[in-house]
């Protein structure tokens, strides 16, 4: 059973676990998907995150503690649902040790756990890797889960999809920058995130993507139905680039001519988690076939 | 016609009742932080409640206008004038065509709303025209109102009546110490017992780092916490929680140090431990403290904090019958 506590009066907060699980995820995930479904009266936000959600209500429509009752029953009903989930995969190219994030971390080495290195130095060396490169392929080897979209507009969360004994795990900066390239690809705890926009961040960086996430114009060709790209259960594969391709993407973002290799999945946990290597080889299959 | 910007003070934005409904991507709802006071001003001029109108933090603008308009200034005490003449707070005022809405200094609280007959009619994203500028939404091309600006006017209902005043015992800020009423919860079981006591014991002072994303308070003693092996993914610091979603007026504490009050524009989420969240009739009132004000946090119950909810409709109710 979860831990359900109020966030003042407007908020019901539900812990599934203190720790980073898929289960967890999939349990918030689920149980957001049925508040929305259930439509209720008074409620004004729906917010799945990695092991927890959180729903906000008017309480002059809904008193706090007959929403978080709803909230009780709702996991009951949740919990006998097969983990399963129709979404989508999508390929993200990286720029890893692009000039921009690298020319950032220098300038706030002070803040930063290893000032004598680079970021990626630190979290290969701390994860046990022999080489950068070694550690870069083993972030863009297997896909990733976006278990939570938030912090700022847009910015997703990923979690690796891998056993728990080959996750990358970093800490994140000592003390936060003020400063962060729009698109980095960064990582804190167990988790990856690509900054939507520029601004602070005490996220490691390890690289940057030349793809458009988070536009407010929506000039974008795929934003043109909602400015914000990514959602809770999309899965994502990280693609390595190198410079001609970061500017040749880039030039075909500015164009509108990029459009992010995309297709449809299913994904069943259970399916995941007897054979993890063998489910994310069909992710593949699935995203490059054609 | 437009209202012509001549000068925006240190931070003018267009501001409304916000955008609800995107915070689970990370857009919060923004809008005006002190909504008694934007209600109160787009009242007074005949606009509906959640029409556009502007904030200032602790300086007013200088505006021109080039048409007539019914102007009011609500929340901090900053004295408008008009040519140069001193002007009531709280107060439907007649402008004209050509004349120049300027402010005297600031007397008391930090944000003043000026709202102005048919609202200022700026394109809405999302359904609202608050400004959110690290998204670029709303507000003049995403961002705060700058020296040069032309904001447009909507239409005016041409039901304002000029001389109408919120009466006084409808208008509210906060005292000398402010007092935040405080619903713990979330994470408040990882602080100690002590350190549980010692956050509504001691008097926290407003820091420098206050805005619209959230307020910081100084000057208490440090909290500890109720030691632990920390959970996988929640990161090492006794004060990191695998990351979260954040409700508005969350209290959230990195490393036990200084507590950070969230406010409408507030991050949807992190990794920090949060002690409870700030009851919403009082998070109009967190708008208004400025820097250095002495804050005594409250401990308070839920029935208490829909009660003092249900105070604060009541006063909404009242302004809406005192000026319609």
């Amino acid at each position: 059973m979860s831990r359900y506590t109020f966030g003042g009066d407007e908020h019901v907060f539900v812990e599934v676990d203190e720790e980073m699980s898929l289960e967890a995820f999939f349990t918030s995930l689920a149980m957001t998907n049925a508040v929305r479904e259930a439509n209720i009266d008074g409620v004004t936000e729906i917010c799945p995150a990695n092991a927890s959600f959180q729903i906000k209500f008017d309480p002059d429509k809904i008193h706090p503690q007959k929403m978080m009752d709803m909230l009780k029953e709702m996991e009951k009903t949740a919990e006998k649902q097969e983990a399963k989930l129709n979404t989508r995969i999508v390929e993200v190219p990286v720029y890893y040790q692009d000039p921009w994030t690298h020319e950032t971390l220098m300038r706030f080495r002070e803040r930063h756990q290893d000032p004598n290195g680079t970021d990626l130095d630190y979290a290969a060396r701390i994860n046990g890797f022999d080489s950068v490169e070694a550690f870069i392929k083993a972030h863009h080897s297997a896909p990733w889960f976006v278990s939570m979209v938030g912090f700022v507009s847009g910015l997703p969360f990923l979690y690796q999809m891998v056993d728990r004994s080959r996750q990358i795990q970093v800490p994140k900066y000592l003390r936060p920058r003020t400063d962060t390239p729009k698109q980095t690809v960064g990582y804190g705890g167990s988790f990856s995130c690509i900054y939507s926009v520029r601004g602070a961040g005490g996220y490691q960086m390890f690289g940057i993507t030349p793809m458009t996430i988070f536009d407010p114009r929506q000039e974008t060709p795929y934003l043109r139905d909602f400015m914000v790209f990514f959602k809770p259960g999309d899965i994502v594969k990280w693609r390595p680039i190198d410079r001609e391709e970061y500017d040749a993407i880039t030039a075909d973002v500015q164009a509108g001519r990029f459009e992010p290799r995309t297709k449809d999945v299913v994904f069943s946990l259970d399916d995941f988690n007897a054979d993890m290597d063998g489910t994310n080889a069909k992710l593949m299959e699935a995203l490059y076939a054609d | 016609m437009p209202i012509n910007v001549i000068s925006s003070g240190i931070m003018t934005t267009i501001q409304d009742l916000g955008r609800p409904g995107y915070y689970h991507l990370g857009i919060p709802m923004g809008g005006a932080m002190d909504r008694l006071a934007m209600r109160a001003a787009n009242l007074l001029v005949g606009n509906p409640e959640d029409a556009a109108g502007l904030e200032s933090v602790f300086v007013g603008p200088e505006l021109e206008f080039t048409e007539d308009a019914t102007v009011a200034v609500c929340g901090a005490e900053l004295p408008p004038r008009i040519d140069g003449e001193e002007q009531p707070t709280w107060t439907a005022l007649s402008v004209k065509r050509g004349q120049v809405l300027s402010f005297d200094f600031l007397k008391a609280g930090a944000r003043a709303y000026i709202a102005v007959s048919g609202g200022i009619d700026t394109p809405p994203h999302l359904g609202s025209r608050a400004t959110y500028a690290i998204g670029a939404l709303g507000g003049v091309d995403g961002r705060a109102v700058q020296p040069g600006d032309s904001l447009p006017l909507g239409k005016a209902s041409g039901t304002a009546r000029p001389g109408t005043s919120v009466p006084m015992e409808c208008r509210r800020l906060p005292g000398a110490t402010a007092k935040l009423r405080v619903l713990p919860g979330l994470y408040w079981h990882r602080l100690t017992e002590d350190a549980q006591r010692r956050f509504f014991e001691d008097t926290w002072k407003v820091a420098n780092e206050a805005d619209r994303m959230g307020y910081r308070f100084q000057g208490g003693r440090p909290l500890d916490f109720v030691p632990r092996e920390q959970p996988f993914s929640a990161g090492s610091d006794p004060s990191n929680i695998t990351d979260a979603c954040y409700p508005y007026g969350s209290v959230q504490v990195p490393s036990g140090q200084e507590p950070i009050v969230l406010h409408r524009d507030a991050v949807s989420g992190g990794g920090y431990f949060m002690l409870g969240t700030v009851i919403s009739a009082d998070m109009d009132l967190i708008g208004q403290l400025q820097p250095n004000t002495p804050t005594q946090f409250v401990k308070v119950d839920m029935e208490t904090a829909l009660a003092a909810r249900q105070e604060r409709n009541t006063l909404i109710t009242a302004i809406r019958k005192a000026i319609g």
